[in-house]
């Protein structure tokens, strides 16, 4: 399989007092069609930079995004973009929110045809019951779902995530990571997803991509994760390659991040101290929690 | 309950307070017998000139009792005054609206556009309604009987524009960037992503907005109506002044005030219908 998307040397550089600052330098990034990529990293790298590079919404200084063998040069409902925030327009209802895309796409469609697509990925994500509310009558999880239905009924070539679970409770985060998992395993799309959470990103991706601390950040190391789909959430726990990986991940973050990706650690360095004393979130390793049979049923949250 | 009790209560309080004093200060017609014989009446109390609350009532319930009699062109119910000059205002303030708003949404969207007549706003902004109004007659002086007509339009229109101007210019540049990019990502046209997402989400400004535009169209028609002469409630006041009929002064004043308030209070329920839909 050739691949799907290719970030070639993106770089990104906003106007600083001093001259240009560059939070992003050649990012090299290669992603295959129906392929699951998370982007890992500390606050402030520029992860959502990249993200929003590749849904257009930010120009690129210099580098190329190439998306399904064409150059990208702005926004476009072919990528699917899940936002942090749900930004729903609150004066739509759910399902009006849904079709306001899909009616942009599928404009040639009959009307009906039109409203099953926003009906069924609105019941896909659970929310059958109350797709004829407005955002405010909704929960922050139902919100969230909504934005994932909305990004999934484009048919997008690919799915853009940025944090879309960062701002929920680890319950409700749970359920919609559940969610995310069952539509991805019907409708395979190629998906770039950007997460603080290691074992989010564990339990969701196909690969893992290490971003080192900016400025100037980079693709600091890449890891596979190849457990079987679909997946279970308990059955990854427990896998045994499970806690190796999750070790990998935080190694790099609490020891690798702050180096460039040509450099390599020192033999004897003493312990890592520049990114703990950095004034950023760092990424949530959370110790593992207990799961119960409810936690991993999915219920409109 | 009992909050709604007071509710009630209090402002009654303060009307009888109010009414208490004015009694106290209003002047009061006496009878003073001449040395001949003859009586004259003269007035006393600290305000001579000002009639009292009982008086007000007795001299104008004629105008309250049968707000819709027209005796003669200037001798009509208080309503039906009223009613003229509502037509006119709100003749006016839809053209404010329909001015105002595409104005607002030019400012909020152009910086350009914003940079070139923010400054000139702000100087027409503060001009008074009684300076407007003769330039108003002026520019339509071609139109001839209509002049004051229209003039009385193009005042109420200019001075109850600049509230709807200025808050949905606010509304527009408040537009969260979250829902630019929904339209951005979806590639709405020019038009939808005005009519889909800048105009829903600039609404409840809109509606400020209008509330206070409609507040000071209705300021304003005293005066355009004291200077054109057209019937109305403000030329009644004005012609009851110049006959020396203090009573009918109040009459307008508290009229005036109440129509003034109960549109207010329309718009603020519709203001709040519209923010509570998101
Ligand atoms: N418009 C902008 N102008 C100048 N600097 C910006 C702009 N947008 C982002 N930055 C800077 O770019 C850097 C990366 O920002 P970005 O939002 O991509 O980080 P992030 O990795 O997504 O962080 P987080 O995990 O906290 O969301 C930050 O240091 C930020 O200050
Ligand atoms: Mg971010």
């Amino acid at each position: 399989m050739s691949d799907y998307v290719e970030l070639s040397n993106l770089t990104k550089g906003f106007p600083g007092s001093t001259g240009p600052v560059i939070i992003v330098r050649d990012f090299n990034l290669h992603i295959q069609r129906g392929e699951f990529v998370t982007l890992i990293g500390h606050s402030g790298c520029g992860k959502s930079t990249v993200l929003s590079m590749l849904a257009g919404l930010c120009p690129v200084t210099s580098g190329a995004i190439v998306l399904a063998g064409r150059e990208l040069t702005g926004p476009g409902p072919d990528r699917g973009v899940v936002f942090q925030s749900p930004s729903l327009l609150p004066w739509l209802t759910a399902f009006k929110n849904v079709m306001l895309g899909v009616d942009q796409v599928f404009f040639t469609a009959p009307r009906s045809e039109r409203a099953r697509i926003a009906e069924y990925y609105l019941s896909v994500v659970g929310l059958a019951d109350a797709m004829h509310k407005r955002p405010s009558e909704l929960s922050q999880g139902m919100r969230q779902r909504v934005g994932i239905a909305r990004a999934f009924a484009l048919s997008p070539k690919m799915l853009l995530l940025d944090e879309p679970f960062g701002m929920l409770d680890s319950l409700t985060r749970f359920e919609l990571q559940q969610v995310l998992v069952n539509l991805w395993s019907r409708n395979a799309v190629t998906a770039l997803m950007v997460t603080h959470d290691v074992d989010e990103a564990l339990f969701l991706s196909d690969r893992i991509v290490m971003m080192t601390n900016g400025p100037e950040a980079g693709v600091g190391d890449i890891l596979d994760v190849t457990f079987s789909r679909p997946r279970e959430r308990r059955a990854v726990i427990e896998h045994s390659d499970y806690q190796r990986l999750r070790d990998h991940l935080i190694d790099f973050l609490e020891t690798r991040a702050h180096l460039r990706p040509n450099q390599t650690p020192a033999p004897h360095r003493p312990p890592p101290s520049a990114p703990a004393s950095r004034p950023v979130n760092r990424p949530v390793v959370r110790p593992r929690e207990p799961l119960t049979a409810d936690v991993l049923a999915v219920t409109p949250g | 309950m009992k909050k709604s009790l007071q509710d009630i209560f209090f402002p009654f309080v303060g009307l009888a307070l109010v009414l208490a004093f004015w009694q106290l200060i209003a002047g009061r017609s006496l009878e003073r017998v001449r040395a001949d014989g003859t009586s004259e009446e003269i007035r006393a109390g600290w305000i001579k000139d000002l009639p009292t609350p009982i008086d007000t009532w007795v001299k104008t319930r004629k105008y309250v009792l049968e707000p819709f009699a027209k005796r003669e062109e200037l001798d009509q119910g208080i309503l039906r005054f009223t009613w003229y000059s509502l037509v006119i205002v709100g003749k006016g303030y839809f053209i404010a609206l329909l001015i105002g708003t595409p104005l607002g949404f030019l400012l909020g969207l152009s910086k350009t556009f914003a940079r070139m007549f923010d400054p000139l706003i702000q100087v027409l902004r503060p001009v008074s309604p009684l300076a407007w109004m003769p330039l108003g007659v002026v520019l339509f002086t071609g139109a001839g009987k209509a002049a004051n007509d229209l003039g009385a339009l193009f005042t109420i229109a200019i001075c109850s524009m600049w509230p709807t101007v200025l808050n949905t210019a606010v509304g527009v540049r408040a537009v969260p960037q979250d829902y630019l990019n929904v339209a951005k990502v979806l590639k709405l046209s020019r038009t939808q992503t005005l009519f889909r997402i800048l105009v829903p989400a600039t609404l409840p400004y809109m509606f400020t907005g209008y509330r206070l535009s409609l507040g000071i169209a209705w300021l304003v028609i005293v005066a355009v109506e004291m200077l054109t002469g057209r019937v109305g409630i403000g030329n009644f006041l004005w012609n009851e002044y110049n006959n020396g009929l203090y009573t009918s002064i109040i009459l307008c004043i508290i009229t005036i005030g109440l129509v003034g308030f109960l549109l207010d209070r329309g718009m603020s329920l519709l203001e709040r219908r519209i923010q509570g839909a998101r």
